[in-house]
């Protein structure tokens, strides 16, 4: 079978009706804009006094006829000519087939998400880099093995949610920009204005009857669409590749690659767990409560929003998109190759510092067996003791040193002991990226590695 | 007098809703006093907390959710039978010939979606600083709820019985193997023994516990269906009650003091 079987008419119809509904929605913005960017008098000079809506209505066209071109072609795919070229295609697999740049990028877009907050927040802003990826969305859909990975009916949910997601934190910054303005300005907060007393009967509960319907008929309508997947029956002899958790659990899954399972999927979860519990007791800081802000708690919400967006719904992408045979990196374009080969040569710390030209002079390279007083659990130590000091260092020193210096205010408003749960909170989240970048860096496998005790760092 | 009227002037419409229709202010409240299912909600509330645009309605979607999947849930347990004989077979009658078979849709797609919003959930109560006193407490309720769901969640995708579900449900209860102390091929499991005997071997640690045997095989599927059916919505149950309560004691949805 050709590995990149081509388009169908069945995809390029239903790629028609997913250009119908662009279509409609620009209509709709299109008169939305000129209605409020106004006609002629704010028009930018680049457009040379074009009204604003003009951009949206040649758009607007644009996607008819794609729409049109598309229900037309369904007799022909073969021949179809809108698709991604793979001048472009090749780039960009080059690209995300690598976590290093893939959670740089994420890393990337958090802190510009944050910073440029005021401008993104703007109407026009953000629905142009809503229009810019559901067309980047379209047209990706005319490749095969994009359509295999995000078509598959238990990963619509996920891509569903990144658009919710991505939603509902341009309300949150939008709201946010709004409230820091007011409080500079000294004007009520946006929450206290219009929060008059209502009765709950009608305005409540018609409110939650409405989206029990809606809910009901989007519930409805998703099980009529998608049928829920169904495998072969299960046996214990065939092992799939790859091996996936479901998909919420692939934030921990992908940990696994930088950790050993008992640090990834018990210690690092229960953290995750105990520190979500201990947020309330550790936030000392009073403001924001009960309104949107941002520069009120700035720390806080940039921590929290590092936790969700890097280390939590980029990596659940990157373990169900990206993730492929053997948990290789693949590509959004790329073909799902069993036999891919990745060289991996990761080294441990103690192999590092053993071999390191001081070392070997003094002691000969690794300390093994029993060449250490005649004991092989005193050997095992030696042997690991550069990492064991560096652990102990990093979460026993560390946070005193901090509390000392760089984090004094805090330390000062918390008291030792809240100080020295948040800190150790902190530095536990720290973890997982300094461990990825330690791999990527120096292919670093375990900074303490003792696996006659199954405990490696 | 017309039949609407007739209705509900009828000696059996009055025994089962105290109070005349909630159309003029006074009955609007009473309604709010008597009503079973309506005095979860307190009789008058600030606008804020129930704008759309300040709490996403996502703790009661997530709340609809719920009461979805018991409802579909259910009315699966109709037909699903939890052995290794007939699980996956149970499943695929589901889809190929029952008449309600897109319960199974519902269901699944449905615990998709609640992942999703309790997750949402979540964001938007940190976003808006609301687990700040005195609502601390209802947040610890809220992260045991959130664990809870993915537990439900999880436990649930083992029983289609199929290579999608062994094969997730081995790779994460191989975490359990390796619990410090617990697993049998975690660290630290050796300092656990006996006159030299291991207390903690691969059959007696904390996987065969989740999994009661060494695989995954037919007394998992019986534990994961208890799990998922009886032990875990009941809990969830009951603490979501709790989170409901403290809400209203709590002093409402949050706000700007
Ligand atoms: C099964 C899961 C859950 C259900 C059904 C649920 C339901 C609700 C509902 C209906 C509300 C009323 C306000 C709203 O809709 O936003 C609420 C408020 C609240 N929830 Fe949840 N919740 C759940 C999980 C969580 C989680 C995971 C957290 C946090 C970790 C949480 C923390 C809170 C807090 C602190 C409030 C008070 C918010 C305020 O006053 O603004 N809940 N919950």
């Amino acid at each position: 079978m050709n590995p990149h079987p081509d388009l169908t008419s069945g995809v390029l119809h239903g790629l028609g009706w997913y250009y119908l509904i662009l279509f409609v929605m620009n209509l709709l913005w299109t008169v939305r804009s000129f209605k409020v960017d106004g006609e002629f008098k704010k028009s930018t000079p680049i457009l040379g006094g074009m009204p604003v809506a003009t951009v949206w209505a040649v758009l607007t066209s644009i996607l008819l006829m794609l729409s049109a071109a598309h229900f037309t072609g369904g007799s022909s795919p073969e021949k179809f000519m809108i698709r991604l070229p793979e001048w472009f295609k090749n780039p960009v697999d080059a690209y995300f087939a690598n976590p290093v740049i893939y959670f740089a990028g994420s890393v990337g877009l958090y802190w510009a998400m944050i910073r440029f907050r005021e401008w993104w927040v703007q109407d026009t802003v953000a629905y142009t880099m809503l229009q810019l990826s559901l067309i980047f969305m379209g047209l990706s859909l005319s490749d095969y093995d994009f359509r295999q990975i995000v078509g598959k009916p238990d990963n619509v949910p996920i891509v569903a949610m990144l658009f919710i997601v991505s939603f509902l934190t341009w309300i949150y910054f939008k709201r946010a920009v709004d409230n820091d303005n007011r409080i500079a300005q000294g004007r009520p907060l946006f929450e206290q204005e219009n929060n008059e007393k209502v009765l709950v009967w009608p305005d409540l509960v018609y409110i939650e009857l409405i989206c029990m319907v809606v809910l009901t008929a989007v519930l409805v309508f998703w099980g009529i669409a998608l049928e829920a997947p169904l495998e072969e029956p299960a046996s214990s002899v065939k092992t799939p590749n790859p091996s996936k958790a479901p998909w919420y659990f692939l934030g921990l899954q992908e940990m696994l690659v930088y950790f050993d399972p008992w640090l990834a999927g018990v210690v690092l979860p229960g953290i995750i767990l105990g520190g979500l519990i201990a947020v309330p007791y550790i936030d000392f800081n009073k403001g924001g409560n009960g309104y949107y802000s941002f520069k009120e708690r700035s720390f806080a919400i940039s921590t929290f929003l590092f936790g969700f967006f890097p280390l939590w719904i980029a990596l659940i992408v990157l373990g169900t998109f990206l993730r492929g045979p053997n948990w290789n990196f693949y590509g959004i374009y790329e073909l799902w190759d069993v036999h891919k080969v990745v060289a991996a040569n990761n080294v441990n710390l103690s192999e590092f510092f053993w071999n390191s030209p001081l070392f070997s002079w003094m002691y000969g390279g690794l300390p093994k067996g029993d060449s250490f007083m005649g004991s092989p659990t005193l050997t095992l130590l030696l042997r690991e003791s550069p990492g064991i000091l560096l652990t102990l260092g990093y979460f026993a020193l560390l946070p005193p040193l901090l509390g000392l210096t760089v984090l004094r205010k805090y330390f000062v408003k918390m008291g030792i002991l809240r100080f020295l749960v948040f800190s150790n909170l902190a530095l536990w989240m720290a973890v997982l990226p300094i461990k990825m970048l330690l791999r990527w860096a120096f292919s670093l496998k375990y900074i303490v590695g003792i696996p006659e005790w199954f405990f490696n760092i | 007098m017309s039949v609407g009227d007739y209705i509900r002037n009828s000696q059996i419409w009055k025994s089962v809703f105290r109070h005349p229709a909630p159309t003029d202010r006074r009955n609007r409240v009473v309604v709010m006093l008597t009503n079973f299912f309506l005095h979860l909600h307190p009789v008058s509330i600030k606008q804020q907390g129930i704008a759309l645009s300040y709490t996403w309605c996502m703790g009661g979607i997530t709340f609809f959710l719920f009461l979805v999947e018991a409802l579909t849930g259910v009315l699966l347990m109709f037909y699903y039978r939890p052995t290794l004989e007939w699980a996956f077979y149970d499943i695929q009658a589901l889809r190929d010939v029952q008449t309600l078979g897109i319960m199974r849709e519902i269901h699944r797609w449905g615990a998709h979606a609640m992942v999703i919003t309790v997750w949402l959930h979540m964001y938007r109560v940190f976003l808006t600083g609301s687990y700040k006193p005195p609502r601390e407490f209802n947040w610890v309720i809220g992260v045991l709820l959130l664990v809870l769901t993915l537990l439900l969640s999880f436990t649930g995708y083992l029983l289609p019985w199929d290579q999608l579900a062994i094969w997730a449900i081995t790779v994460g209860s191989n975490m359990a193997r390796a619990h410090p102390f617990l697993g049998g091929e975690g660290p630290g499991f050796q300092l656990l023994n006996m006159g030299g005997y291991d207390l903690i071997t691969n059959a007696s640690d904390a996987k065969f516990m989740l999994l009661g045997g060494r695989f995954v095989g037919e007394a998992t599927l019986n534990r994961f269906y208890i799990l998922h059916c009886v032990a875990i919505p009941v809990v969830v149950s009951g603490l979501i009650a709790i989170h409901f309560w403290r809400v209203r004691k709590d002093g409402g949805i949050s706000q700007p003091l």
